[in-house]
């Protein structure tokens, strides 16, 4: 028996109440004289079906009962619904987004154990960059904290198959790289070393295999033509895999000569390796840092030789702005829920007051008050699933939208999806928000007595409630401060970052890549005439102002830094005088408007065996001839096999890292002059035309003056170059419009929550108001009541939020660019729209508190 | 006679519901008993469980087909006994479904059918 009454607890608990005693009565008479285990079984198959079906009953009572009290208040349910929509909504987006940064795995086995290396500045980890053939070689040779170590570079090349010939974008690996992931191919094999003798292999991506070769299932060994050299297709890789980052259309052996290894400073490589079980990025740091100081002693002394390394995790590197971004978008985004769930519960309240009355008759009725906590909490249940649904669609449809802020090289898809992860939180949020909103009320209503409320007019305003009413509109208000703060301080750094002049002028500039293949464009006189032929053409289009061509954009092209060398100002051999080595055509400077400050362009005079001659930049002349005539000055290119330039122009400075970033001093170089330098990295590709009418209307001209040049010439990366500059703060821009709208957000919920809070205050000191009247006291003195109930509680929010921002926007450095956190005017202006919002928001309380009529409040009683 | 729509929307009635109305439309009984009726009834062919009993009873006292007589009616009843009985609407219900009933068998035998396979 003491079985079947344990198992009575599973009927809900009015009905258990209720008939407990009959049941166990019952069920006594209808088993006797059974075995105990029958009964057992009995007990089992009589409470189980019966209770689960008794709790149906009550659902669907309390569903049907919440469906005709929300049809009643329409205003309320939506409200409620709107607020949890956008709880939930925010919060599953930017879940999603922090998911992708920090948490999704990475498509390569035990990615836990992968570390990026780099060549590092001596012990200065955080001053690090590409690493050179010849340390990578030392430090295979020699290092003891890796399984597996392998490196590679970036290549771009003209892919012809038997379709039509396209750009793709290529990595080229040492044999190690693939392996080490601990993927395995699709089809085919990976790279042997043979492979990295020859380099005539080619491993395709998943996706260039679908849309180049259609999915054929016999490619291996076929042969496609990279830059017009046969490479053999030996594999292909699995759709999910992605390395190094999204973009990668296939891999190709690295192939290194001997002179490779000699020039230390000759930096391209970008390491990867798999930790030994157990080892630590800084165990490994220091074991390179070793074998670079071993290696340092026994080369030449001549070279200033000071390599150190860096080791990360893969999520090791990610810039601190987009982790702060990220971060900051959860913490916003987290903020709207509680203040959704504060207000949420702070209607609920409101409510459950208004309603005291039907709960009492229900109770006098002989509902029992657990009935009545339960059909709450379904009532507050069903708005935050309706509300939920809502915001999980709101985040499905915008989550795409918010991928500009997933930072880029992750090897993650670039179109971050909401998946059933995300969903299950945002599923439970939805839960903990219809619970935290439902069970506050709920207690309360079961806690009044139901001769209290049946009494008369609810008087009791005071007490408790109105206590945790009042610190629910305090945290509102905190709240919106706080985001409001975010969003100033945020508007203020993009206003920065936007103003700063990047020393070109980007407007009216239209922008393409030539990819000009080799060996077809080794010559440099090739090069010449394709350039003349095109740029003579393109300057002849009606509405042309200047055109030339360069060696990678400005903003695009961040890299490209060479030592140098200043006879009689910097040491000889010293490694760490660098700068920013450009090869452009005549008219470049004038196509971006860079200001010409002293001497001249490149002319056609600066012939390929003529005088070797630069422009450099005015920092450049600041910082090594800074009270001299730079013109006629001469400067040395690379330390190992010097080249002499004599410099005969200088131009403006351009922020050729980024906006927010420091770019090194400049030097450019005729294209009619490679020089040393003739690789195929340094030969400008990329065509800047500066016009007078609108620059995307000149795109298929010069795409037809392009093809007379060369019928096999491709072109890519058409765009305004005025984009470029847009996409430098397009991640800020994005963030910013985010929180502006989860500011404007919170700051409605507040203003709901004040108004919510004052209103109903008044609806219960009615009578006394009333009373007060009738004692004379004056209009405004009533007013000033209410007022002033508001704005204290408008003032402490102010005041904690002030604090509370202060404190978030300390951490948020990174992405400030500069503005600082206790910048006055943001803190003022979000303090005085609080402020403002608030007194709005307390009007119309205090106007109704104002015509309180003083008999009819009495004859109320 | 035509039913009112109070009637109408309960109609038809579940078996369990019908039978226990049958049940308590002799005299008060309290569940055990109903139980028993039912079973001598059908021929033990419908053997409701304790939960089965107390859920219908539960539903039709809110429906207010049957109410818990209130007074004991001797001292020797046990204390724990909770007896119902049929209430006027309860009665009206009945007779409905059992007009229903008869309607649906005459329309059945109008058809040509039989019960007795042939």
């Amino acid at each position: 028996m003491s079985f079947y009454r344990a198992l009575l607890r599973l009927y809900p608990r009015s009905f258990r109440v209720e008939y407990a005693r009959e049941l166990e009565k019952t069920f006594e008479m209808r088993t006797r004289g059974r075995g105990a285990l029958a009964r057992a079984s009995a007990a089992i198959t009589d409470v189980l079906p019966n209770a689960t079906a008794a709790h149906w009953e009550l659902l669907r009572q309390d569903l049907a009962y919440a469906a005709r009290s929300f049809s009643r208040t329409p205003g309320f349910a939506l409200t409620a619904m709107l607020v949890v929509a956008l709880g939930v909504g925010a919060n599953t987006a930017a879940l999603t987004l922090a998911d992708y940064t920090f948490f999704r795995p990475f498509p390569y086995q035990e990615s836990e154990r992968l570390v990026r290396f780099y060549q590092a500045d001596g012990e200065d980890m955080w001053n690090y960059g590409d690493v050179s053939p010849g340390n990578f070689r030392d430090w295979k040779e020699q290092q003891r904290s890796f399984s597996a170590m392998g490196a590679y570079s970036w290549r771009s090349s003209n892919l012809v198959s038997e379709s039509e010939p396209r750009r793709v974008e290529l990595v080229a690996t040492t044999a190690d790289v693939l392996p080490l992931l601990g993927v395995q191919p699709l089809a085919g094999r990976m790279f042997t070393a043979e492979d990295t003798l020859t380099g005539r292999a080619i491993i395709l991506s998943y996706g260039l295999w679908q849309t180049q070769f259609g999915g054929d299932q016999g490619i291996i060994g076929k042969f496609v033509r990279l830059d017009g050299v046969p490479h053999a297709v030996v594999g292909v890789m699995p759709p999910a895999f992605r390395f190094p980052q999204n973009s990668v259309d296939g891999w190709v052996p690295q192939v290194f000569t001997p002179s490779s290894f000699e020039d230390r400073n000759n930096r391209f490589l970008f390491g990867i390796a798999r930790l030994r079980p157990g080892g630590t990025p800084e165990q490994a740091r220091q074991d390179l840092n070793t074998i670079s100081k071993r290696v340092a002693e026994q080369t030449s002394a001549q070279l200033s030789y000071r390599t150190g390394s860096a080791v990360f995790t893969l999520r090791g590197e990610m810039p601190s702005a987009a982790i702060s971004l990220i971060v900051a978008l959860v913490g916003a985004a987290l903020c709207i829920l509680i203040l959704a769930c504060a207000n949420l519960a702070s209607l609920f309240l409101a409510r459950g007051a208004h309603r005291a009355r039907e709960m009492a008759v229900r109770a006098a009725l002989g509902a029992g008050r657990e009935r009545l906590v339960r059909q709450l909490i379904t009532e507050s249940l069903t708005l935050a699933a309706l509300g939920g649904v809502i915001g999980l669609a709101m985040a499905w449809a915008g989550v795409p939208l918010l991928s500009r802020l997933i930072p880029g090289g992750l090897p993650v898809d670039s179109q971050p999806t909401v998946d059933y992860r995300v969903m299950a939180v945002g599923i439970v949020l939805v839960l903990i928000t219809g619970l935290a909103c439902g069970v506050a009320p709920a207690i309360k209503a079961g806690r009044s007595g139901p001769l209290d409320a049946l009494r008369g007019t609810n008087r009791a305003g005071g007490g408790r409630s109105k206590k945790v009413r009042s610190g629910l509109v305090i945290l509102e208000i905190a709240s919106s401060v706080v985001l409001l703060v975010g969003s100033g301080l945020l508007i203020r750094a993009v206003a920065r970052v936007q103003a700063i002049d990047p020393g070109f002028r980007a407007e009216n500039v239209l922008t393409m890549k030539t990819a000009l293949p080799l060996p077809k464009y080794d010559s440099v006189v090739t090069r010449l005439q394709f350039y003349e032929r095109v740029l003579n053409g393109v300057r002849a289009l009606p509405g042309v102002q200047a055109a030339g061509y360069v060696t990678g954009l400005p903003l695009v092209m961040r890299g490209g830094i060479r030592s140098i060398v200043v006879p009689g100002v910097t040491e000889p051999g010293n490694d760490r005088e660098t700068a920013s080595i450009r090869y452009v055509s005549g008219q470049y400077f004038e196509a971006l408007r860079i200001p010409l400050i002293r001497g001249r362009d490149f002319n056609e005079t600066d012939v390929t065996d003529g005088v070797q001659v630069a422009v450099v930049s005015a920092a450049f002349v600041k910082r090594y001839w800074p009270n001299e005539n730079p013109l006629g000055k001469r400067f040395q290119i690379g330390l190992q096999q010097p080249e002499e330039r004599t410099v005969v122009g200088v131009v403006g400075d351009i922020h050729v890292r980024g906006l927010e970033r420091r770019s090194e001093p400049q030097f450019y170089l005729p294209a009619a002059q490679p020089g040393a330098a003739n690789v195929g990295g340094y030969m400008p590709k990329d065509l800047v035309v500066r016009a007078a009418v609108p620059p995307m209307s000149l795109v298929a001209s010069i795409k037809g003056i392009i093809r007379n040049a060369d019928v096999e010439q491709s072109v890519s990366h058409v765009r305004p170059l005025a984009s470029v500059v847009a996409e430098e703060t397009a991640p800020r821009v994005t963030q910013l419009r985010i929180l502006v709208v989860l500011s404007v957000i919170a700051l409605l919920i507040a203003a709901v929550g004040i108004h919510g809070l004052l209103a109903f205050t008044v609806s219960t000191r009615i009578h006394e108001l009333g009373v007060r009247r009738a004692l004379g006291a004056p209009v405004q003195g009533i007013v000033g009541l209410v007022l002033r109930e508001g704005l204290v509680l408008a003032t402490v929010g102010i005041l904690i939020g002030v604090f509370v921002a202060y404190a978030a926007a300390r951490t948020m450095g990174a992405i400030l660019a500069g503005v600082q956190p206790q910048d006055p005017v943001t803190i003022g202006i979000a303090a005085t729209l609080c402020f403002t919002i608030a007194i709005v928001s307390c009007l119309r309380p205090a106007r109704n508190a104002a015509r309180v009529d003083p008999l009819s409040a009495l004859r109320a009683d | 006679m035509t039913d009112t729509p109070e009637i109408q929307n309960l109609l038809p009635l579940p078996a369990a519901t019908f039978h226990i109305l049958l049940a308590v439309a002799e005299g008060e009984r309290h569940g055990y008993a109903i139980i028993q009726d039912v079973e001598a009834r059908t021929d033990g062919e419908l053997r409701m469980s304790a939960g089965t009993l107390y859920r219908s009873i539960a539903r039709m006292v809110e429906q207010g087909l049957i109410s818990e007589v209130t007074k004991r009616r001797t001292a020797e009843d046990d204390e724990r006994r909770r007896y119902y009985r049929i209430t006027a609407f309860g009665t009206a219900v009945a007779r409905a479904e059992m007009r229903r009933l008869a309607q649906l068998l005459r329309l059945a035998r109008a058809s040509g059918l039989s019960p007795e396979s042939a």
